[in-house]
């Protein structure tokens, strides 16, 4: 239990830094602020009122302190396109995009998990070969290309999938939604546009998983305690289970810290490409709209969110190994 | 004069396989665009031909023309001074600016250590690509504005290479010695630690560059830094992303295939300078 | 009475980048039923790589090009994998140096102990506990209940090297390979382990091959002693014989380098020059130029076999 407060504690040093960071880039612009803010549109009083509210006339430490209360009462503005609180139209939207990236992380691992466990004992040609390429497919091809060549050959060349409306098409119809509600139309629409995007950023994440867990078993399998464990004579399987892959996993857990944040990052390519109505398109909108309260409150969130993720993998290694829990 | 060496060097290490040569080809191929761009496009870059919008591959245009009718091929070719010399300054930069500071920390410690660790830190916090976001949005969405995005968030890679080779380096032998004669800290630092220290930090700049591109090419797709009409992969991809569905596959496919040629260049000169530094024998 | 273990004339060559490595050559010998026989020499001998070829574990570069190594009724180096599988851990055990890297870092002792057990089908799955723990009990490991679910960080060097010990023995094996046990560990600690395998080894009538650098272990422990030096087994004998009357010119060096209770550092003579590179080309006495009692017959091939006594063998031209 202490270890779990110690960890929960080490988050505030990032999450103090993301706070200051966030804060000096809703600041940082050349220029009037409280206009930037109001978009290009706004009236005189309009831009007022959003000075006024914003303290923009104090000094910077006291627009921190500004800034710090807003947060803590989840103000993070108003969106120029929705017209709605930020939050709140983050808040909608997050479910979607944390579907999509659950489907691509069970993608991704369910990959990488056999292959670098197929790749380790002994080395088939082909399936190193399908290690190395998939690896070296997922992180030679940017993203958003991937995205693009996916619907060209599934929906432009075989016609198979939907065609991914450019709008997202209805808030909230993704798939657990739809499941709850019976909706049986709904929930395999949302499946059918689900599969593509699922898939490519299961790819990307796959690359760095599928090295990670193959040096990961290379080093496993060169150690002491394998020697040990064929000199008892213990089965093949038995080996590369419960011996090598399991120190394995240690870590692939380090590793997935950082996929995470590649997957993060992705959604803004991937969402709109595909018409998932997550933050991501959200965040892609937008930036094209010039919504600086939009855009600067999803890379808030975000990485208020990494830093939630990254707690929870390392707070998962526990259970992975007995080690972290002597270490207090 | 360091370039041509490292150039010579990789000429020497790459040539080991016919892959390598290939890349080596890729690698000049990509450098003769950026030298020679505008000599090499067959059209103006810049000239929409109405008749000819969203025109398929042909003689005329060997890689089809885009929704205004403008050649892809020469767009392509135009966009590789762009985008690969834009990598390379960012990179660049945010090698100097974190091998700087990561040497100063790495040898003098205490506050200085602390304090940019801190900074440091506070930049991985987030998601990289998220945060490139943020910074070019909230600085005003220009190419210069996507130049320090690309600084900052490669900025804690170097510094903290920089930082733990300088800082392993501090009490070797020669370095006390150099202190002993009399060389101030500073002196010590440029002359005898960081010439040491930057073979290692120079092939990691490469093995980034990769990234640096896809960034780029990311940032620009979502319409940061570089707008219509500049030539740019990933611009160009974007633009071509709503005529994909009906087919027009030339208007991603050309500029996405530049990207991972370009990249994987970078990637096998970066793995070839690697083994030229560390040569590893396979058991 | 039919041997234990029987090696004859074992070659193993390294195949590397550098050449090849020629790590064992002609090496025989015989190991019978619960008898102690120490291999000794100095560091890269060949005395692991000896023990690791004899458990089938050699490294993917070893390649044995001739020689047979026989065990029980079993040709080793034609036996299939599941054969190997199904023998090591039950009648032929090893334990190697460096305790504590040699367990399994997230799996609790008992589990490992289980393992091996659960593996020869020796015991009921349902007893596998009592037997793990009984097993840790008869390595006089203390409060073997609670030290079952430990996990081996947990644990000294010396605890993890009785843990090893107890599951090489679990299956009550008829060999047990001992490279270099107590390397790393303390002396009161080297006497405590090898007085345990000791004990195990006479009460169980198991044989044991102790594999060790230090000449005095090797004489308090051994009922035979064999020497090898640069991939050659050159002298076989009781450990008496070979201690008092040493035959080949190498062991007697080796005796007079040894460092004896009471003796003076000064009183030390070190072996002149050093062990030659395994891969460039070898006399056919390996030991030759470091010799003093070097003749012209020692280059004309074959090395002979001489019998000093009845159970003394030397491979030498000329013996002392």
């Amino acid at each position: 239990m202490p270890f779990v407060w110690k960890r929960i504690l080490g988050t505030v040093p990032s999450l103090i830094g993301i706070v200051v960071i966030t804060f000096l880039l809703s600041r940082a612009l050349p220029g009037d602020a409280a206009a930037h803010l109001a978009g290009s549109a706004a009236s005189a009083d309009a831009i007022a009122q959003i000075r006024a509210q914003l303290e923009l006339d104090k000094s910077l430490i006291d627009q921190f302190f500004r800034y710090l209360v807003d947060l803590a009462h989840g103000d993070l503005g108003l969106s120029l396109t929705t017209g709605q609180p930020v939050l709140h139209d983050l808040a909608t939207r997050l479910p979607a995009s944390l579907e999509l990236g659950a489907c691509a992380l069970l993608f991704g691992l369910g990959l990488a998990v056999p292959l670098g466990v197929l790749a380790a004992s002994p080395p088939e040609p082909w399936v190193d070969a399908l290690c190395r390429g998939s690896s070296a497919v997922g992180s030679a091809v940017p993203v958003f290309v991937g995205g693009l060549l996916l619907i060209y050959v599934f929906h432009a060349l075989f016609g198979v999938l939907p065609r991914p409306s450019s709008a997202p098409a209805v808030m909230g119809s993704t798939v657990v939604d739809s499941l709850f509600a019976r909706e049986w139309v709904a929930f395999r629409s949302s499946v059918g546009r689900l599969v593509l995007p699922s898939m490519l950023l299961g790819l990307l994440a796959l690359a760095p998983l599928a090295r990670t867990l193959h040096g990961a078993m290379q080093r496993a399998l060169g150690s002491d305690f394998i020697r040990t464990a064929r000199a008892g004579g213990l089965g093949a399987r038995k080996i590369l289970y419960a011996y090598a892959l399991r120190n394995a996993l240690l870590p692939l857990t380090q590793g997935l810290g950082g996929v995470l944040g590649l997957l993060l990052g992705a959604g803004v390519l991937v969402e709109p490409v595909f018409g998932w109505p997550g933050v991501g398109a959200y965040a892609a909108s937008a930036v094209l709209a010039s919504d600086h309260a939009a855009v600067q409150g999803f890379v808030l969130m975000t990485a208020l969110l990494y830093v939630l993720l990254n707690l929870a993998i390392e707070i998962a290694r526990v259970a992975l190994d007995p080690r972290v829990r002597f270490e207090g | 004069m360091g370039l041509f060496l490292l150039a010579r060097n990789t000429r020497g290490v790459v040539g080991e396989s016919r892959f390598a040569w290939a890349a080596a080809a890729v690698f000049a191929l990509l450098l003769a665009c950026v030298a020679f761009g505008d000599l090499l496009a067959p059209h103006d870059p810049f000239a929409a031909d109405g008749t000819a919008r969203l025109a398929a591959p042909s003689m005329a245009h060997w890689f089809g023309t885009d929704a205004l009718g403008r050649d892809i091929f020469s767009r392509v070719i135009v966009a590789a001074r762009f985008d690969l010399g834009m990598a390379v300054l960012a990179v660049a930069l945010s090698f100097v600016i974190g091998l700087a500071f990561g040497a100063l920390a790495g040898y003098f410690g205490r506050w200085i250590d602390r304090v940019l660790g801190r900074v440091a830190d506070a930049i991985t916090a987030f998601p990289l690509f998220v945060l490139a976001m943020g910074i070019v949005v909230a600085l005003g969405n220009g190419v210069s504005d996507m130049l320090v995005a690309l600084v900052v968030i490669d900025l804690p890679f170097h510094y903290r290479l920089a930082r733990s080779e300088v800082h392993a380096r501090r009490h070797l032998g020669y370095v006390e010695a150099a202190r002993l004669g009399g060389n101030s800290a500073l002196d010590v630092l440029w002359s005898h630690i960081v010439p040491n220290v930057l073979p290692a930090m120079g092939v990691q700049a490469v093995l980034r560059l990769g990234g640096a591109l896809f960034n780029i090419a990311g940032l620009s797709f979502i319409g940061l830094g570089v707008h219509a009409p500049a030539p740019e992969w990933g611009l160009m991809a974007s633009e071509g992303a709503s005529h994909i569905a009906s087919g027009a596959w030339w208007s991603v496919v050309f500029p996405g295939l530049a990207l991972v040629l370009a990249a994987a260049s970078f990637n096998v000169l970066g793995d070839g300078l690697r083994a030229g530094l560390y040569p590893q024998r396979r058991a | 009475m039919t041997a234990l273990l029987e090696v004859d004339d074992l070659s193993l060559v390294f195949r590397t980048p550098q050449g090849a490595v020629r790590a064992l050559e002609g090496v025989s010998f015989s190991v019978q039923r619960g008898e102690i026989l120490g291999i000794v020499g100095e560091s890269g001998a060949g005395k692991s790589t000896l023990a690791h070829a004899l458990m089938g574990l050699q490294d993917a570069a070893a390649h044995i090009e001739s020689g047979r190594i026989g065990f029980g009724g079993t040709d080793m180096l034609k036996a299939s994998v599941p054969d190997l599988d199904a023998l090591r851990g039950r009648e032929l055990s090893m334990i190697f140096q460096g305790p504590r890297s040699a367990l399994n870092p997230v799996r609790t002792i008992g589990r490992q102990i289980e393992d091996v057990l659960s593996r020869h089908a020796v015991v009921r799955s349902d007893d596998l506990k009592r037997q793990a723990i009984q097993a840790l009990t008869r390595v006089r490991i203390p409060d073997p209940e609670r030290r079952h679910g430990a996990y081996p960080f947990e644990l000294s060097g010396s605890m993890c090297q009785r843990v090893l010990i107890a599951m090489a023995l679990a299956c009550a094996p008829a060999l047990l390979i001992a490279d270099e046990p107590t390397a790393g560990l303390d002396v009161t600690t080297q006497a405590v382990i090898l007085d345990l395998l000791l004990d195990m080894s006479r009460s169980s009538r198991m044989a044991t091959l102790l594999i060790t650098h230090d000449l005095g272990l090797a004489g308090e422990y051994c009922d035979r002693i064999a020497v090898m030096h640069a991939g050659h087994l050159v002298e076989i004998a009781p450990t008496e014989a070979l201690l008092s009357r040493p035959a080949h010119p190498y062991t007697q060096r080796l005796l007079a380098a040894t460092p004896a209770l009471g003796s003076a550092l000064a009183g030390l003579a070190a072996i002149p020059g050093e062990p030659p590179d395994l891969r460039g080309e070898l006399p056919l006495c390996r030991f030759r130029h470091r010799c003093e009692r070097a003749l012209p017959a020692c280059s004309v091939p074959p090395l002979p076999w001489a019998a000093v006594a009845a159970d003394h063998l030397v491979r030498c031209c000329n013996p002392v």
